[in-house]
């Protein structure tokens, strides 16, 4: 494994006309590990997800400068291959956005903009990314049913496995339990500790009591800056700044 | 206060449900006055047979040439109009979404294009036609048509493709998909149904327009065989036999008028069973 982590920004500012959303973050997110982003509501933790995968393109109103590097390889510049950079990265997002249509092809469409078209492979690579994301057995006698069928947590899932099944290396994920009872959110949160193995997993939280269940690593941020990252650990038990130690105590909640 | 907002909650059931009312007794009345004046003089020879001479005056024949010829303009008109609507309303609502200033541009001046009356367009088709060396023909006519339902069509799918959430582009997005793919696999089947709508109501209007074909697509007693060919129109065939001085004939206008609402409703038809698979894959946000 590189020293050097799975995501770096160095110097990333983001702006919306005068308004400096993003201010010098500079983060490492480091690899097979779950590293969670903390902050308040508007602190700029969703749009700093988006700008890893470029989806900040689609809001021309925001202005980015600095540096994201994947793999030692900046997204930022011209030229990037931005189909290919939002690929390798499985987007989870607040609430589900299942594709229209059926469930079944819900997976297989990611696969078959990927090149894959053998009925035989599809089938086994739709069980095995819906076993993958604990829905098999929900949906296995109900694959050609319409996606918008499904309750949302097991839409949420749905997403997840979708996400999956295109091979990313990193899984964003922006408050990905937030529309989900608490039966779902556990799944959800089990599945992130099962997969950590495999992927770099970066999660989108508020909730301090999810933060502390699975976070590896931690990125806390307020008001557009990060103010303190490191391992959860130490995060929780020894924070280093004021910031930290008000916002655990729950004072901006 | 409390007492006033329990009111106005009644007025304004009131007022809905007398626009509501008045709508569907419009139609009604529009409908029934069809049929009742309309439906005596339906007959088989009606729409099987071409005009025989002295039609207009009361003697033998039907409108068979008028039902062939909207039934060619129409279809041939929604088709191209489809094939440029389509990929332009995409095109505003993946590409040029970026650009608001580009995009409203756009929609105001399809807006003003929606707004121009159609003998407007019957006029613009007249001199191209003229320019050309064109005769009255179907093709012509098949011209002006288009251009006068594009703006239509692109308006009513531009709003269809605007209820998408951007949260479901941004989750094709980032499965890899290309603005392509994104428009034309998931748009699309999220939109069907409201595209189906669209088209409707484009060849809607284009089959029920006359002024637009007056000039351009002339009128005839035949069947065209040629795109060259003058070509006679329903709106036009109702108009010619509302205008001729005999009882008789005025009434065969209702029986047309009839069989032209009949070739709407079995589009409309169609076009709804075929949208119902991807109205239920539809997600409703
Ligand atoms: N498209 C936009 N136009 C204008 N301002 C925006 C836009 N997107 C985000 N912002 C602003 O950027 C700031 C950061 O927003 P962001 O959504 O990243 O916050 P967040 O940390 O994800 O908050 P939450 O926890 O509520 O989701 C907010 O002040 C927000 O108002
Ligand atoms: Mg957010």
């Amino acid at each position: 494994m590189k020293n050097s982590g799975k995501i770096i920004t160095k110097d990333l500012n983001l702006f919306i006309g005068k308004q400096h959303i993003l201010k010098n973050v500079n983060i490492v997110v480091p690899d097979n590990k779950i590293t969670v982003i903390l902050g308040p509501s508007g602190c700029g933790k969703t749009t700093l997800l988006k700008s890893m995968n470029r989806l900040t393109d689609l809001y021309p109103e925001m202005v980015l400068s600095g540096q994201i590097l994947i793999d030692d390889k900046d997204i930022l510049k011209a030229g990037a291959e931005v189909p290919e950079i939002r690929r390798k990265m499985g987007l989870l997002s607040q609430r589900p956005y299942p594709l229209p249509m059926s469930i079944y092809k819900n997976i297989a469409y990611g696969l078959k903009i990927n090149g894959v078209s053998n009925h035989k492979e599809l089938d086994d690579k739709v069980e095995y990314y819906l076993r993958l994301a604990n829905l098999w057995d929900e949906v296995k006698d109900r694959l050609r049913e319409p996606a918008s069928t499904l309750s949302i947590g097991q839409q949420q899932r749905l997403c997840l496995a979708r996400g999956l099944a295109v091979d990313p290396e990193i899984i964003l994920a922006d408050e990905p339990t937030s529309a989900l009872d608490p039966l779902s959110s556990n799944a959800i949160e089990k599945q992130f500790v099962k997969l950590k193995s495999s992927y770099t997993i970066v999660v989108v939280t508020h909730i301090l009591r999810q933060a502390r269940r699975i976070a590896d690593h931690i990125i806390f941020m307020y008001l557009g800056e990060v103010i303190e990252q490191g391992s959860a650990n130490k995060f929780f038990n020894y924070p280093e700044m004021d910031k930290t130690r008000e916002y655990l105590k729950g004072a901006f909640n | 206060m409390k007492y006033f907002r329990y009111k106005e909650e009644k007025i304004f059931r009131v007022l809905m449900l007398v626009s509501t009312l008045f709508i569907v007794l419009a139609l009604a009345i529009i409908i029934f006055s069809i049929l009742y004046k309309g439906l005596p003089m339906l007959s088989w020879e009606m729409i099987s047979q071409t005009p025989k001479g002295g039609f207009y005056l009361g003697k033998e024949g039907g409108i068979l040439n008028a039902i062939i010829g909207s039934f060619y303009l129409s279809v041939c008109s929604t088709l191209l109009a489809l094939f440029v609507s389509l990929p332009l309303a995409l095109f505003m609502n993946i590409y040029l979404k970026r650009y608001k200033f580009v995009l409203n541009t756009v929609r105001f001046f399809l807006d003003l294009l929606w707004g121009v009356p159609s003998i407007v367009y019957g006029a613009f088709g007249f001199i191209i036609m003229i320019h050309f060396g064109l005769r009255a023909s179907l093709l012509a006519g098949i011209i002006t048509v288009t251009l006068f339902i594009i703006p239509i069509m692109v308006r009513a799918m531009d709003e269809v493709f605007k209820t998408v959430p951007v949260g479901l582009y941004e989750a094709s997005l980032s499965l890899g998909s290309t603005r392509s793919e994104t428009a034309y696999r998931v748009f699309l089947r999220q939109c069907y149904p409201g595209i189906i709508t669209a088209v409707l109501l484009a060849f809607g209007r284009g089959i029920g327009d006359a002024a637009s074909v007056l000039f351009t697509t002339g009128f005839t007693d035949h069947i065209p065989v040629s795109l060259m060919q003058p070509t006679a129109t329903l709106p036009l065939a109702i108009f010619f036999q509302l205008g001729a001085p005999i009882a008789e004939v005025q009434e065969r206008a209702y029986a047309a008028a009839a069989i032209l609402t009949f070739f709407i409703l079995i589009i409309s038809i169609l076009a709804r069973l075929s949208s119902g698979k991807f109205q239920r894959n539809k997600i409703n946000f």
